[in-house]
């Protein structure tokens, strides 16, 4: 490796790491918040079966899964000006990436709630708890178990899928990849570098969901 | 009386699965509910606390009158003040600890103090012979510890009639008389209880009533001894002979 090479990715590490951290890991978890709680919505309102609001779940899971993140972004950040709603392009981000997620994860909850057997409710009944609190003491702590693995994917997903802010000029990690590149064309280089560093974040988050796996089997067995 | 349904009707994608069924129920009546495998005796223990909406009778309940159809939330909540359910599948909270499911009902459904609730279950649970598993999961403890512990959930909550839903049937058989043991002393104890069941021995030396069930009727409702010894009726025979040959 020539030692120009060297520098740049030498220089351009500690920045590279500094946007990662001062912004795309933040953006993932404000994104992954909004996400997980229009997640636990929608996946209640269907699992609970309430009627017209069912009707809208489905259709927004419907458009959100159905439309390219990319186009979702587009159509955030430079359409809705043109209806008269303007959105800076962070806020922008965060809830495309929330909304879209969201659906998918909905689907996740949705079916971990479904999992949990209906037994637990009527026992919930039977010593006088009311739906509201079956739901928060009982099934959702279940559900939330059964569908821990798959949020973490989710969340793992959402990480590397924040890059495409960048497209909208929001100034993260991988945006900041590209304006250095712009000035020294490096490209091989640079972005092996952010990809390095993703991996870095994925790593850790993987490393975490495992821990969290741990602490939630110690209530013993499988859930049935 | 405390407790008499009447006329209990339900079906099941038309299909008639209680056709009138009646039951009265004095204080400290340990009532068996007997009868070959699909005559409806889960279904009408699950109808008499709402867990399946019956298609028609009553339920009069310490003097009050419930429609077992057309019950309201309130009447619902009313009834099951008044009620305990053990399961036959246990169905404790598998995300809380036993002590957690015991409390859970108190704290939360009933707003009672942490301390108090906790008096409560652990005086529940020490009374099955569970005082000692307070921080276990279900999913750690046996299939008959499990039911212990279910049963103690249902003593918690003061009920005045405990209904079980084939309690032992789940059960493998070297861990049912555990159960049966505690279900005797709650009968010992002048606990008023209403048993689905295929446990000859503690419908005859138990209960005290036996209501006999097939195809959605009531067959024969008799003071257990005289069930098995005299049963009046030609189906009620039969039922009894076949236990006995298939023992032998």
């Amino acid at each position: 490796m020539n030692e120009r090479l060297w520098n740049i990715l030498l220089e351009s590490f500690p920045r590279l790491l500094e946007y990662g951290v001062k912004v795309t890991l933040p953006l993932t978890a404000v994104s992954f918040i909004l996400a997980l709680v229009i997640a636990v919505i929608v996946a209640l309102i269907q699992y609970a079966d309430v009627k017209v609001l069912r009707q809208i779940c489905r259709f927004y899971i419907w458009i959100v899964r159905g439309t390219p993140l990319l186009v979702q972004l587009y159509l955030v950040f430079y359409g809705l000006p043109s209806a008269g709603i303007k959105l800076d392009a962070y806020m922008s981000a965060v809830l495309v990436f929330g909304f879209n997620e969201g659906a998918y994860m909905a689907e996740t909850m949705r079916g971990a709630l479904e999992s949990v057997s209906t037994g637990q409710v009527e026992a919930g009944y039977c010593v006088r708890l009311n739906y509201l609190q079956i739901m928060i003491h009982v099934v959702l702590p279940q559900a939330f178990r059964t569908a821990f693995p798959a949020l973490s994917n989710s969340l793992i997903s959402m990480l590397k899928g924040t890059s495409m802010a960048a497209t909208i000029t929001v100034m993260e990690m991988f945006r900041q990849a590209q304006v250095i590149n712009g000035r020294v064309y490096e490209s091989l280089g640079l972005y092996s570098e952010v990809a390095l560093i993703y991996l870095a974040f994925c790593t850790l988050l993987t490393w975490l969901q495992r821990k969290g796996e741990k602490k939630l089997a110690s209530y013993g067995g499988t859930v049935k | 009386m405390m407790l008499e349904a009447k006329g209990v009707v339900k079906r099941f994608d038309g299909a008639d699965v209680l056709k009138g069924i009646d039951l009265t129920v004095e204080k400290g009546d340990v009532v068996a509910i007997l009868g070959p495998s699909g005559s409806g005796k889960t279904t009408f223990l699950r109808c008499l606390n709402f867990l399946e909406r019956a298609d028609g009778g009553e339920l009069i309940f310490d003097g009050e009158k419930f429609d077992l159809h057309a019950a309201t939330k309130r009447d619902i909540a009313r009834v099951r003040q008044k009620t305990a359910f053990v399961f036959q599948n246990y169905n404790l909270f598998l995300n809380k600890t036993v002590l957690q499911n015991v409390t859970l009902g108190l704290t939360v459904g009933a707003k009672m103090k942490k301390q108090q609730a906790r008096d409560i279950a652990v005086a529940a649970l020490e009374r099955v012979g569970m005082g000692g598993k307070l921080d276990s999961y279900p999913a750690q403890l046996s299939g008959g510890q499990q039911q212990r512990v279910a049963i103690a959930r249902g003593l918690a909550q003061s009920p005045e009639i405990i209904y079980f839903d084939e309690p032992t049937s789940a059960l493998d058989p070297e861990l049912i008389g555990e159960v049966l043991a505690v279900m005797r002393q709650l009968a010992d104890d002048g606990m008023t209880m209403l048993v689905v069941t295929h446990e000859m021995d503690f419908a005859r030396n138990v209960s005290s009533k036996v209501l006999f069930m097939e195809g959605g009727y009531v067959i024969e409702t008799a003071p257990a001894r005289e069930f098995f010894e005299h049963p009046k009726e030609a189906r009620s025979q039969a039922f009894i002979q076949s236990i006995l040959n298939s023992r032998q």
